[in-house]
């Protein structure tokens, strides 16, 4: 699949637009519950989201402790970097 | 409780350090229309909520601005990387480096240290939603403030993103205000669909 060229960054800021788009929808259905277009509109993006977030971990680690590659073999995976706001190639 | 996502709401990457521009975006942090007195007050706010309606959307901003939180620490942490002890005398970044060096304190632009007397959380969910709007407005102020102090591409994308989440949570505030109180606050309610007439002809019900 195309994606297996894909850099970190690329498949990061996927998923930060999937995330934003249900965060976006997520508060206005709480007070546009009825809302039926909009409904629609976030079960679509869980979906692309859900597709995002298995790209992402699958190639560069975990986002939650919950994603399976949060563990690899006896390995704890989670800790390793980089941290959201680490600079990557400074390596400060 | 939380699931923490190891990644950030927006992407940050500053490409040229900044000492000068992290000492008024430290504002943002810990002062007193920052981001942790944002989640502060949502998040404390919510348990005193009349309706569903509201316990949402002053759960789901609050969570929000946990991760605007982080932003903002992002953007101090890369604003003060590589310093040379010139830059620092001569950028005024010495007065929060003698106490705190790079770390990340929350506190005002002035040095003040975070503090939840410029909060509230009353119990009253008219009062405190209209708490909320105020918030949001002078959270989005201090943003326009940052704005014109800075001139980095790169700061600049990241703060115009947090000041358009400010215009969006003051909307989402307004609407919790406005519809379902109307069973807990029906004078309220009414004045604001501007039925005055209404108003002083009917006595409220409850």
């Amino acid at each position: 699949m195309a994606e297996n060229n894909e850099s970190r960054e690329v498949l990061l800021h996927r998923l930060q637009v999937c995330d934003f788009i249900l965060v976006e929808l997520n508060e206005y259905l709480d007070t546009h519950p009825d809302d039926l277009e909009a409904i629609r509109c976030f079960e679509k993006h869980r979906a692309m989201r859900e597709t995002a977030a298995e790209a992402y971990t699958r190639r560069y680690g975990p986002i939650t402790i919950h994603d399976p590659a949060a563990t690899q073999g006896n390995q704890w995976r989670w800790v390793e970097g980089p941290w959201p706001w680490d600079m990557e190639k400074e390596g400060i | 409780m939380w699931v923490y996502q190891k990644k950030l709401q927006y992407p940050i990457k500053i490409a040229r350090p900044n000492a000068a521009l992290a000492k008024v975006i430290i504002s943002q942090f810990g002062g007193p229309d920052g981001e942790m007195g944002a989640a502060t007050r949502y998040l404390s706010q919510r348990f005193s909520a009349p309706n569903n309606d509201m316990k949402g959307v002053l759960t789901d901003i609050g969570t929000e601005e946990l991760a605007h939180i982080e932003m903002i620490c992002t953007l101090i942490h890369q604003l003060t990387r590589n310093l040379t002890i010139d830059e620092i005398k001569k950028s005024g970044f010495d007065t929060y480096f003698v106490d705190h060096t790079t770390g990340l304190y929350p506190a005002d632009a002035s040095g003040n240290p975070f503090t939840a007397a410029t909060l509230q959380s009353t119990g009253d969910a008219i009062t405190d939603l209209n708490e909320d709007l105020a918030a949001e407005q002078k959270a989005r102020l201090t943003y326009d403030n940052i704005l014109r102090l800075a001139d980095d591409p790169d700061v600049r994308d990241v703060i115009k993103f947090l000041r358009a989440r400010e215009i969006v949570h003051y909307q989402r505030f307004g609407e919790a205000n406005h519809t379902d109180l109307s069973r807990f606050y029906p004078l309220w309610a009414a004045a604001h669909r501007g039925c005055l007439r209404y108003l002083w002809l009917v006595p409220p019900q409850t």
